[in-house]
């Protein structure tokens, strides 16, 4: 009796097995094909052509990649990028990691003062910027300056001078990354094996040393989860340096990003702007595959 | 001999919720930190509790800076202190003549309508990746991965034009709050973590379900969901805090100004030289404060899923 009333259930379930995961990934799956992929698949198409608004595109094949490529202001433009994306990862996780080692514990008010310290990371990037601006100010009036009148030292021109604006914009960035790597390392520390530090303590191991051999280790896999993550988000720094400097002064913090903006929006080369995107987007999808393949082969090993 | 006679390389390391739940149990050791802090008075507390002072000051202290200057008559230099010297809602006002609380209102309806419709897209996606099998699954996966690795700013120029003919629809969405809200839809990020969540949830409990004769929708709102209530808050403060961050969707989405939102909107707050710095920190503080609520009230999740973010990869 069972069988005839389960059988004809069974039979219209098959049916709906297969349609029924498609109806609640579908509309997932249509806002990144309509705002992901097409417009990817769309810049890669525009950066063959020489993009005209009322006449038509041309084809130009490799033009705009040559062009962009050849252009120093571009080749500048990697040169900040590199120094601005490694310099924010690796300070950003020195930092972060001095950060965990101070605030690490259980305490009612290390929780607070981590909860103080992780402000930069839930601010909106277009807020910090605006905050460091005036932090910046460059007369001995700004915030930082009258910081360094005590010690003597006399105003520096932090964002208006092109020898100390990149550096300027690199403190930031390492202020914005520091606390949200720290989080990461603190997870990674509340993972050691507390009688380790028992046993190097009878040892009569150094603070150094105990660092070192026990710590160090420890946290090594989520130093490399930052590590990654960081060096990709540092190739397509953007906002922070849009917001701070817009590039300036004398393009001396331009970087590959607000390059391929000002291309794409202010001068309407859109052919050329996608060619630089284009570009992009291949090294960051290189490095990822790069990165992940590395990972994988370390956690079989 | 110098070295330390351990492996710890080899040493198994606990999972980091067994090692809380043991730290709770035994009354706390000088080995319980890294560095061996002690919580008895001594040099070695009061280096502590200096350094911590000097971590404020450096990470904290600038956003005090930033209220007492909005709320200070003229804030200029030196003037920025901690605290206002005469504290006045002038700035506020002069803002809200510069149009700073309909920017502010543009902000409110992107964040509720893309993060609503990220979670309930993030929900459906995830449901079906954890709990159903299907042909081309693998393939999904990866294309929801790929969202995350392909960066809005890669994007951009060519999803301003979509953005005006959007692709068989044929509408322009420039200009309508829908221009930042639909391509927020769908994160990577989101669906990964709440399918990792649902992966964990006993299947007995769906099944039993489904012997009652549930169907599939009742089953995902009444039984699923209410169980991912902790990836659903971890999911809603990254989203909200990764929507309120958006800088240059707002500004390629927009037709003129007055479709910005409040963070985009403080490039024309200071670009205007009749408004002085006061207004401009008025409007960030304005900026500051939605994301600045979320994170207090739910920073036990943001922590923690920042983690199991970070251990997911």
């Amino acid at each position: 009796m069972t069988a005839t009333v389960t059988a004809p259930q069974r039979r219209r379930g098959i049916g709906r097995k297969t349609v029924l995961p498609w109806l609640f990934i579908a509309p997932g799956l249509l806002l990144a094909l309509v705002f992901k992929f097409w417009p990817m698949a769309k810049g890669i198409w525009l950066s063959f052509f020489k993009v005209r608004p009322f006449l038509g595109d041309k084809w130009i094949g490799l033009d705009n990649y040559r062009r962009v490529l050849t252009d120093h202001r571009f080749r500048e433009a990697v040169d900040h990028t590199l120094v601005l994306g490694i310099g924010i990862s690796l300070g950003a996780i020195l930092v972060g990691f001095l950060l965990a080692l101070l605030l690490e514990g259980q305490a009612r008010s290390l929780k607070l003062v981590r909860t103080a310290v992780f402000l930069p990371v839930v601010t909106a990037t277009a807020v910090v910027g605006e905050m460091w601006r005036l932090l910046y100010y460059p007369t001995s009036d700004g915030l930082i300056n009258h910081a360094l009148g005590f010690l003597g030292l006399g105003p520096v021109p932090f964002l208006d001078d092109p020898g100390t604006a990149l550096w300027s914009t690199m403190a930031m960035g390492i202020w914005m990354g520091a606390p949200y790597n720290m989080v990461i390392i603190l997870a990674g520390l509340a993972g050691v094996d507390r009688s380790l530090y028992e046993a190097a303590a009878m040892d009569g191991v150094s603070l150094w040393q105990r660092l070192r051999h026990i710590t160090l280790p420890a946290i090594r896999p989520a130093v490399g989860i930052v590590l990654t993550l960081a060096a990709i988000r540092g190739l397509r720094v953007f906002t922070e340096v849009y917001v701070l400097t817009d590039g300036g002064p004398a393009g001396s913090t331009d970087v590959w990003m607000t390059r391929a903006y000002t291309l794409g929006f202010t001068r309407n080369d859109i052919g050329g702007a996608s060619a630089a995107s284009v570009v992009l987007l291949c090294v960051t999808l290189l490095l990822t595959v790069t990165v992940n393949y590395f990972r994988k082969r370390g956690d079989v090993r | 001999m110098s070295a330390p006679a351990i492996d710890p390389v080899r040493t198994p390391v606990p999972k980091p919720a067994a090692r809380s739940a043991e730290a709770r149990r035994t009354t706390p050791t000088r080995f319980d930190t890294a560095l061996g802090w002690s919580d008895r008075p001594g040099p070695g507390l009061a280096l502590r509790i200096l350094l911590c002072v000097i971590a404020l000051a450096v990470f904290a202290a600038p956003f005090l800076t930033i209220v007492s200057g909005a709320l200070s008559t003229k804030p200029s230099g030196s003037s920025l202190s901690f605290l206002p010297h005469h504290p006045t809602l002038q700035n506020i006002r002069v803002a809200g003549q510069q149009g700073i609380w309909d920017y502010f209102t543009n902000s409110l309806v992107i964040a509720g309508g893309a993060l609503l419709l990220q979670l309930v897209v993030s929900v459906l996606a995830a449901y079906a990746l954890a709990r159903h099998r299907f042909r081309g699954q693998a393939l999904i996966l990866t294309l929801f991965m790929l969202t995350m690795m392909l960066p809005e700013e890669v994007i951009a120029i060519p999803l301003s034009l979509v953005l005006g003919h959007v692709p068989v629809l044929g509408i322009d969405l420039k200009g309508t709050v829908w221009g930042v809200i639909l391509p927020l839809g769908a994160w990577g990020f989101s669906i990964m973590l709440l399918t990792e969540f649902m992966k964990d949830i006993p299947v007995e409990i769906e099944e039993a379900a489904r012997i009652d004769g549930v169907g599939e929708f009742r089953l995902l709102w009444q039984v699923v969901l209410p169980l991912c209530r902790p990836a659903l808050g971890v999911a809603g403060v990254l989203g909200f805090i990764m929507i309120w961050d958006q800088y240059l969707l707002p500004l390629i989405a927009a037709n003129d100004p007055t479709d910005y939102t409040v963070t985009v909107a403080l490039s024309i707050l200071r670009s205007d030289p009749q408004v002085g710095s006061g207004v401009v920190l008025a409007g960030a503080v304005m900026a500051l404060v939605p994301s600045l609520v979320v994170y207090l009230l739910l920073q036990r999740s943001l922590v923690t899923g920042i983690a199991a973010g970070a251990t997911k990869g």
